[in-house]
């Protein structure tokens, strides 16, 4: 039935693009732009058209139908308002810094797409916010305090309370603290993890470059074999194993995790640094450092690494990325974090079962998303910003 | 054509030493656990008689040259053993668990790997055609509205976790508008129409998380090509835009777009676990996390095992079309 609805819309809008592209060739005496147009495009416009209206109508349905809570008209308000705000503020963002600092900022900001902005935006949020957790948060992330399972919005009616504006969770803690000392715990344990990565990675890729022989073949054989294994699938069977190591003590699992991942990742990072090396060790300036009888660390870290700082740093983006990812999906598994540290991951899945709440009562039905947005965010954020570095980097125009 | 075939063969070779070497990892990781494993998994009240019995059963008495030789041998054979939980239960009990009536891992594995290479399959059939022609789309128009929007969408996409994903398709899809159930509890003998509803929820999450991916390599990959010589005649003979792209762009590009396919089909066999768990889809992944909670290391080294094969396997699908599909790789200088 549905089906038939589909195809008899697809029908209509046919011809209403048949129309569309008649009227336009008629109205305006066969401009080249209507000309031109192949039906396809035309039948594109109309499609997006009709989206942006029905998008308004939707908008601007009311709320409540006799006292009736209308979830999706809330819900895709909510999602409509989001999305125009950071767009706004990325805007705003972007305005400021084009006409405030130094002259090499301004510069960087004024070639910037507002993509980029934002996600420079919201990685600069995110490191203020994990970095003044402890200031900001209005409460403790393990304090349990007075109601459990307080609805946000902090409207009464509704089940809520102004001084949770998120709600508290299930054994009454502030959501909201808890989400921001996520963003200290999720994105700094994920920040170290790449760290670390990248310093053992990068340090043996480069090794391996630069002397070549039977270590180089002795480490990429060892890293082909382990990148046989699919990553999140070999942390789990090490996690299983780690947490056989920790016995009771939980926090030691976090630590094995830390380096479980950050191995894993390595693996990744050693290839890329190892071509990037292998293409810097045949310049001229290399044999010149070397025929100055220039030891093995000036090479390293004074001639190979500045020459591979492009790539690099676009590649710990993208590398931070997936670490945060693979952190969220193991916390989520619960097999990650463990509990009393407030963790994003974990929050989702704590909170997980509210969704189902979504059709009579919309505000319950925000608090596992919250945790989950905030992880889209962020890596959203960098992938936006890596994405416009590659490009600018490679200098592709079309 | 001989050429190829050796080529073929050279690679299953390759791949074949790959799980070997992946297989001696996966026992040594499952070897560094700490202590007897016997006594790690039953705990402190287990009887001297129960740990003597597991001990027999998982042969923990031999050596670990032996004990390799041994569960490398039954994995050929198509035997992984026998689940903990089961041991457990017989090493308690005084039985041991090689009778009939005994559940293996083998028994555990093969209907959910069913299920979650249906699950693959299905959400492959709706992302592949759906990247290629959303590739070439973007790559007709680029630059235009469409292509950036596509190119912010595909790209939060990408980065958005599977969960979130997950919820939000829950959300839309089953809470407010109860079009597909949010559970997708499949069991044997059921009616195919109903499998493919329940499976909906999961595979429309897993088609999301990779469809970006293929579709932005289909659009760089025809992208990076517009600039040939060829190209330009084309256009140049007076074809349309479109006959430009999919008669002499697209079957130049495809040797990466087939290798991107192949490595996120293997993503979609692999990267299925936290969708699994979501929508409670009983396939492999959601076993393999549950058997990681008990610990149930049987389970989990042969889960491994598995998806680490699955794994290789299309990477060297990918390798080799990749080859069959450009002719300068078939002879290398």
């Amino acid at each position: 039935m549905t089906l038939l609805y589909l195809a008899l819309f697809a029908a209509v809008l046919f011809g209403v693009a048949y129309v569309f592209r008649l009227v336009g060739r008629s109205a305006t005496g066969n401009a080249p732009f209507f000309r031109d147009m192949p039906f396809g495009v035309a039948y594109g416009y109309m499609l997006a058209a009709f989206l942006l209206l029905f998008g308004i109508y939707y908008y601007l349905k009311p709320v409540d139908l006799e006292g009736v809570p209308q979830a999706g008209v809330m819900f895709f308000r909510w999602a409509v308002q989001g999305f125009i705000m950071f767009a706004a503020a990325a805007f705003v963002f972007r305005l400021i810094f084009r006409n405030v600092g130094t002259e090499g900022t301004k510069k960087l900001f004024r070639s910037m797409p507002l993509t980029a902005a934002f996600g420079v935006m919201i990685i600069i949020a995110y490191a203020f916010v994990s970095i003044f957790a402890g200031l900001i948060a209005p409460y403790g992330q393990e304090e349990i305090l007075g109601a459990a399972n307080i609805v946000p919005g902090g409207n009464p009616a509704m089940g809520g309370n102004p001084e949770y504006p998120l709600g508290t969770d299930q054994i009454g803690r502030d959501i909201l603290s808890r989400l921001i000392y996520g963003a200290q715990n999720t994105v700094g344990i994920a920040f170290v993890t790449t760290c670390l990565a990248f310093f053992i990675g990068g340090s043996l890729g480069f090794l391996a470059a630069t002397l070549g022989g039977w270590l180089d073949q002795l480490l990429s054989r060892a890293v082909d074999a382990l990148m046989a294994i699919p990553a999140l699938i070999f942390a789990l069977l090490l996690i299983t194993i780690a947490t056989a190591w920790a016995g009771s003590a939980s926090w030691q699992v976090t630590i094995y995790m830390i380096f479980i991942i950050a191995i894993i990742d390595s693996t990744r990072v050693f290839r890329l640094s190892r071509a990037v090396g292998l293409n810097i060790v045949v310049m001229d300036y290399i044999e010149a450092a070397k025929l100055r009888g220039e030891g093995l660390g000036y090479l390293v870290f004074r001639e190979m690494l500045p020459n591979a700082y492009a790539p690099l740093l676009a590649e710990f983006g993208l590398r931070f990325c997936f670490v945060f990812l693979t952190i969220a999906s193991l916390s989520f598994l619960g097999v990650g974090i463990q509990p009393p540290l407030a963790d994003w991951g974990t929050m989702v899945r704590d909170l997980s079962q509210f969704i189902n709440f979504a059709a009579f009562a919309p505000n319950v039905a925000v608090a596992p998303l919250l945790a989950a947005g905030a992880i889209a965010l962020l890596t959203v954020g960098v992938n936006f910003v890596v994405d416009w570095m590659l490009h600018k980097s490679s200098g592709l125009k079309e | 054509m001989s050429g190829l075939l050796r080529i073929i063969v050279q690679r299953l070779l390759l791949g074949l030493v790959t799980l070997f070497v992946v297989s001696i990892i996966i026992f040594v990781a499952v070897n560094a656990l700490p202590g007897d494993f016997a006594e790690a998994i039953l705990g402190q009240g287990a009887t001297e008689e129960a740990v003597t019995a597991i001990r027999e059963q998982l042969g923990l008495n031999q050596n670990a040259f032996t004990r390799y030789a041994t569960w490398l041998g039954g994995a050929v054979r198509g035997d992984l053993g026998v689940p903990l939980s089961q041991a457990l239960f017989a090493g308690n009990f005084g039985t041991t668990a090689t009778g009939t009536d005994v559940i293996t891992v083998v028994d555990q594995i093969i209907p959910r790997l069913k299920n979650t290479l249906f699950l693959a399959g299905v959400s492959a059939a709706i992302a592949v055609p759906l990247a290629v022609t959303l590739g070439v789309l973007t790559a007709l128009y680029r630059n235009s509205a469409f292509d950036k929007a596509m190119n912010v969408s595909t790209l939060s996409a990408i980065s958005s976790p599977e969960f979130f994903i997950a919820y939000i398709l829950i959300l839309f899809l089953a809470v407010l508008n109860p079009v597909f159930p949010s559970l997708s509890n499949i069991f044997p003998g059921m009616e195919f129409s109903e499998r493919l509803n329940r499976t909906m929820l999961p595979a429309l999450t897993l088609t999301l998380a990779v469809t970006a991916q293929m579709m932005r390599m289909t659009r760089a990959a025809i992208i990076n090509l517009l600039a040939s010589p060829y190209i330009e005649m084309a256009r140049l003979k007076g074809l349309s835009p479109m006959r430009v792209i999919v008669k002499h762009a697209l079957p130049n590009a495809l040797a990466p777009i087939i290798t991107v396919i192949a490595l996120n089909l293997a993503f979609l066999v692999t990267g299925v676990v936290v969708v699994e768990v979501v929508f409670v889809y009983p396939g492999i992944g959601q076993l393999f996390v549950d058997s990681v909670k008990i610990r149930d290391i049987p389970v989990v080294q042969a889960c491994c095992l598995i998806f680490a094969a699955v794994y290789i396997l299309l990477n060297l699908t990918a390798d080799i079309l990749s080859i069959i599909s450009n002719p300068r790789l078939r002879h290398p200088k």
